[in-house]
């Protein structure tokens, strides 16, 4: 039995395998995520992001609980950075979680960015995929501390939410494009310190300056201590009504089709640069014009409107 | 054809609180190319075994300085054996008697490092014998 039906069946170590032939960038991990496909887009995807040390861990720890007792079942994919001098990786998600893990309701899985800068790994949407299919009711993706403007958990999670702390800057940075702009729920973390309340301040009022038309998503300010469980509730709470204003207000259509669509594109466009750029490798060509642009005798220009001219419309499969 | 990238836990069974020592190993991993899951203090041998197996590692190492080596670290080679996931080797490291060495081998341990050990003679054991 192939791991895509053996996962369908519940077999937990056939989930995990086929994550990591996802993440190794094995070419049998697709056929695999083909059979799963008909089988995904029932989860409810819930992202989390932040700076590093803003307690997101914690947060999804609580988080994951609060579904629990509400009977939902929980997937949580966790990134970390990869070092990008020996492409090793420490992944201390789990730390803060790992109280889960036996519980048979719960999935947790740690990845590695690997190279990837938008905050999440290239992976990270297959794996909520494998997990979606799974049978999870809730996805938790919390990305890798991020600073100003990596954000392609937007694109990914149905509900985002930026999480921040006391004392990080002051209101021209609330102003600022880039992660600010991509929440659906603001959290203020650690809200027992000093100047959470200015923290709240700031982030609303630059909330009130954005023009919104009737009926648009204004996104909330939420106090958490996520280290003892304060406002964990009320949050859920939130997101559920986040959740009820996509599906009545029609958004939810908008959303998916953009998010498909990026994931074609991008796919397309993995795809079609791995066989132009394998064939041109294979063949010299590649190095020809690499050589030729150290003399300035070959220009990038010219050289990338013959290779399309030359192979677009009739690439000769590569054995691999 | 694609290569594996090697994934181990590093985890602190039972309730000592020094882990010193596993964050040096698993910052040596870290540094040897490899991805390291750190679950960290005080994991039951099941949290262990779930993480293990959630997140497909091909080992454990396991650091243990409370003297309760005998009972935890069996104890996880069982349950592994239990999930049918014993391809998935534990090796071990802390203040661990000699004598105590050759029954936490044949109870499944596949490797013992006492105190001195260096980080480089522990990232080579592990690349020359766990295969992804």
């Amino acid at each position: 039995m192939g791991l895509a039906e053996r996962i369908l069946q519940g077999d937990i170590r056939a989930a995990a395998r086929l994550m990591r032939d996802v993440d190794d960038g094995f070419a049998s991990a697709s056929e695999e995520l083909k059979k799963l496909y008909p089988h995904t887009g029932k989860a409810y995807l819930v992202g989390i992001t932040g700076p590093p040390g803003a307690g997101k861990s914690t947060l999804v720890d609580q988080i994951t609980a609060a579904y629990r007792k509400l009977g939902k079942r929980v997937g949580i994919v966790a990134v970390d950075p990869t070092s990008p001098f020996t492409g090793g990786a420490i992944l201390g998600d789990r730390i803060r979680m790992n109280r889960h893990a036996d519980d048979e309701g719960v999935f947790i899985r740690s990845l590695a960015t690997r190279g990837c800068l938008g905050g999440i790994s290239r992976s990270t949407g297959d794996v909520v995929n494998v997990m979606d299919a799974m049978g999870m009711d809730v996805i938790i993706i919390e990305t890798v501390g991020v600073g100003q403007d990596e954000i392609d958990i937007v694109r990914m999670a149905h509900t985002t939410t930026v999480v921040m702390v006391p004392g990080l800057g002051d209101d021209i940075q609330a102003i600022k494009a880039g992660i600010l702009e991509i929440a659906d729920v603001f959290v203020v973390n650690k809200a027992d310190r000093d100047g959470a309340d200015r923290t709240v301040r700031e982030l609303s009022a630059m909330l009130e300056m954005g023009e919104r038309r009737n009926g648009d998503w204004l996104p909330k300010v939420m106090r958490t201590e996520a280290s003892r469980g304060v406002g964990i509730e009320e949050l859920v709470a939130e997101y559920e009504n986040h959740r009820n204003y996509l599906f009545s207000s029609g958004a939810i259509e908008r959303f998916t089709n953009e998010k498909n669509s990026a994931i074609l594109s991008e796919m397309l466009k993995e795809r079609l640069f791995r066989k132009v750029y394998d064939r041109i490798l294979a063949d010299g060509t590649y190095g020809e014009i690499v050589s030729g642009m150290a003399t300035r005798s070959v220009d990038p220009y010219s050289a990338v409107d013959s290779i399309i001219a030359g192979h677009l419309f009739s690439i000769p499969e590569v054995s691999e | 054809m694609t290569e594996r990238k090697l994934r181990v836990l590093v985890g602190k069974p039972g309730l000592d609180g020094h882990d010193r020592g596993a964050k040096v190993v698993a910052r040596a991993f870290r540094d040897a190319g490899l991805e390291v899951i750190y679950t960290g203090l005080h994991q039951t041998p099941e949290q262990i075994v779930a993480a293990a197996i959630q997140e497909d590692v091909d080992c454990i190492g396991l650091s243990i300085l409370s003297g309760a080596h005998n009972t935890l670290l069996p104890k996880v080679c069982e349950l592994l054996k239990e999930k049918s996931a014993e391809d998935i080797a534990v090796f071990c490291g802390g203040v661990i008697p000699e004598d105590d060495i050759p029954g936490l081998k044949s109870s499944g341990i596949k490797e013992v490092f006492t105190p001195g050990t260096s980080t480089e003679d522990i990232v080579a054991w592990v690349k020359e014998n766990i295969h992804g």
